[in-house]
């Protein structure tokens, strides 16, 4: 059973007395443990796709199953809960609750997920070890750089053991050493079995992941193995 | 446990936001204040007027009958009753050979009049003019002494007993006992001094001199209008007792049948169901003035909540993508307004208690637990009333659109 399912998926929004369609009849399937990265041109859709495998939107038409339950029919409450259980998220521009601490970020999720407070902060500075930031999980996101956030958002994401990772280009707004060392950490855990989707449009980031799907003007363009990133995750390890 | 969980988020939510904006959660704080210190103002005054009230009418006895000229609260016209013949002291002696139904008969007049001692004194001082058994009837207690005997009032002895303002007023430095006072040029013995009174519109006797009615029939009104107190045998058969004195009483006055009294029977219920009245309507205004300053309050909560959650889209945002549900921020933010309101409410009752506390004792305006409980329910009860339609808008808002907003 493939972990995602997507079929003839479309999203269009109304402007007005236009309808703009965003996705024009998507279908693909993503299985558990794949790298995908999601490319495209500006405005052929990746964002609206984004939001729809993350659960944050519900399709016009078509269905999309995650894990064997069938989304696209939810109602709000079950997708906030989906989107707790399956989905971690990583965002352009990081998205942490300014006045919290790291380790209050990271346990965020898990206290929307009914997790007991002692378990919830032994698990949180569990996922923030993980990404190297053992020792800043007090420090506000104003007092941690760009990458440390990024990071957090990284530890948020994973922190209740999500199905999919879902970064909506994770390295924008970092410097480019920066941003490739967030990359070597998603080729990390990726290795370590997390199934991770970046949307980029950058072909550096894309270079990371397994599997490449280029959108264009709402369609699939290409859906292709990334050869090229085999020797290098070899190299890594 | 998620419920207790969620709450406690919720108010560290709160209170990081609060404290975020406090001046703009002040100033709305400051309406909350305005509406609590209100609600418990009027509250505590209420119930203070209402205990002193019925401490002060408990005083009359609830086993006693007033018979007097002219009733209070009897809507009459003037000219009808001004006529009316005085309540003699006669009356009183027939009550106490006719009555069956009462133990204890004990007439009242008073008049006012100038007190000197040495080079003080004091004018319109009120000269009760009685008999020993008043101070049975009434439960009276003096602090200093007796009160005057019945072979004092038989033999007319020129002896007083003073209320306890009075005393204070003319025996500071010394003991007043055995000393003389001076009323209307006629010295008196003080034989006793009154126990302090409630002092309740006036109706305490702190700043009465009390005399054998004997000396007041022999020096001031030859034939006064008398209050005649009658203590019933039977608290139960009271009824009862009242229409065998008001029979006697027709009899004395030779009422013909079919014709009204010319009298009052009063007893203290006709004052605790007058009070009654009155307090309802002091209460329902209270609570109107009350309801609006709790309504500007509730006002400007909502205003800040719309500008708190307005400003607040993208945590709202995020927030959901990692699974809060509609319910959960709906919560947050009712916290939030009631936490602001809680504060007000808390803040509002320690202004309202200190204003109690300078109030005037006789007043009896004290925080009640009942009215601190109200106070806080209310301040609760305006944050989430007030705060829901932010709250809600901020619960339903899509999480796509708020990530999305700067
Ligand atoms: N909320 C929206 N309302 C109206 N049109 C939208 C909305 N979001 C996206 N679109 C339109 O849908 C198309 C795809 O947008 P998007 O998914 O953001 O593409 P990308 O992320 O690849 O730039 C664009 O034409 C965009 O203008
Ligand atoms: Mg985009």
């Amino acid at each position: 059973m493939s972990l995602i399912r997507l079929q003839n998926i479309t999203r269009s929004y109304e402007m007005g007395a236009e309808t703009v369609h965003a996705l024009c009849g998507v279908t693909l399937d993503i299985q558990r443990g794949e790298y995908v990265a999601l490319m495209g041109p500006s405005g052929s859709g990746k964002s609206t796709m984004m939001n729809l495998l993350g659960c944050l939107d519900t399709p016009s038409s078509g269905t999309f199953e995650l894990n064997g339950s069938l989304v696209s029919k939810m109602d709000d409450n079950q997708l906030a809960e989906i989107r707790n259980r399956e989905i971690g998220f990583v965002f352009q521009s990081f998205h942490l609750l300014p006045r919290s601490t790291a380790l209050h970020n990271v346990e965020l999720p898990l206290v929307y997920a009914g997790i007991p407070t002692e378990e919830r902060r032994e698990l949180a500075k569990a996922s923030l070890r993980h990404v190297g930031l053992g020792d800043r999980m007090l420090h506000k996101p104003n007092e941690l750089s760009g990458g440390q956030r990024q990071r957090v958002a990284i530890a948020r994401a994973l922190v209740n053991n999500p199905a999919i990772m879902l970064a909506d280009e994770p390295t924008g707004n970092l410097d480019s050493r920066t941003g490739e060392e967030i990359m070597l950490l998603f080729d990390e855990l990726h290795r370590k079995g997390n199934t991770i989707i970046v949307v980029t449009h950058e072909e550096d980031i894309a270079r990371h992941a397994r599997r490449i799907i280029r959108l264009r003007d709402g369609l699939v363009a290409a859906d292709e193995k990334n050869v090229r990133s085999m020797p290098r995750a070899m190299a890594v390890s | 446990m998620r419920f207790l969980d969620e709450l406690r988020e919720g108010l560290v939510i709160a209170w990081a936001a609060i404290r975020a904006n406090k001046l703009r959660a002040g100033l709305t704080i400051l309406g909350v204040v305005i509406g609590i210190v209100t609600v418990t103002l009027m509250g505590s005054a209420i119930q203070g007027i209402g205990t002193s009230f019925q401490r002060a009418v408990g005083q009359m006895g609830a086993d006693v009958l007033y018979i007097v000229k002219f009733p209070p609260f009897e809507p009459q016209e003037w000219w009808k009753v001004r006529n009316r013949r005085d309540i003699t002291l006669n009356y009183a002696r027939a009550m106490e050979r006719q009555a069956t139904q009462i133990q204890m008969v004990v007439p009242e007049t008073f008049t006012e009049s100038s007190v000197k001692r040495n080079n003080r004194s004091a004018s319109g001082v009120r000269i009760v003019g009685t008999t020993e058994s008043n101070f049975l009837i009434r439960n009276f207690s003096t602090s200093k002494g007796r009160f005057f005997s019945s072979s004092e009032v038989d033999g007319g002895r020129p002896v007083c007993v003073l209320g306890a303002d009075i005393a204070d007023k003319f025996f500071k430095y010394e003991a007043p006992l055995g000393q003389k006072i001076w009323v209307a040029g006629i010295g008196y013995e003080v034989v006793g001094v009154m126990a302090a009174s409630d002092k309740f519109l006036g109706m305490g006797s702190d700043n009465h001199v009390f005399i054998p009615i004997t000396q007041f029939t022999a020096r001031f009104v030859n034939q006064p209008d008398v209050t005649i107190l009658v203590k019933v045998r039977d608290l139960e058969k009271i009824e009862d007792a009242s229409e065998e004195v008001r029979g006697i009483m027709r009899k004395l006055r030779g009422l013909a049948p079919g014709k009204p009294d010319d009298f009052g029977i009063i007893h203290q219920d006709v004052f605790l169901k007058f009070f009654s009245r009155v307090g309802g309507s002091l209460a329902m205004a209270a609570l109107f003035i009350t309801g609006l300053s709790l309504f500007v309050g509730g006002i400007g909560i909502m205003n800040i909540m719309f500008v708190s959650v307005a400003e607040r889209t993208r945590e709202i945002g995020i927030r959901k993508a990692i699974g809060a549900k509609r319910r959960t921020i709906l919560l947050q933010f009712l916290i939030e307004a009631a936490a602001i309101c809680l504060i007000g409410g808390l803040i509002g009752l320690a202004i309202a208690s200190s204003i109690t506390l300078l109030m005037p004792k006789s007043l009896e305006a004290r925080l009640s637990p009942g009215i601190v409980a109200i106070a806080l329910g209310v301040s609760i009860l305006t944050g989430v009333v007030s705060g829901f339609l932010p709250a809600w808008r901020a619960a339903r808002m899509n999480p796509v659109d708020a990530l999305r907003s700067e």
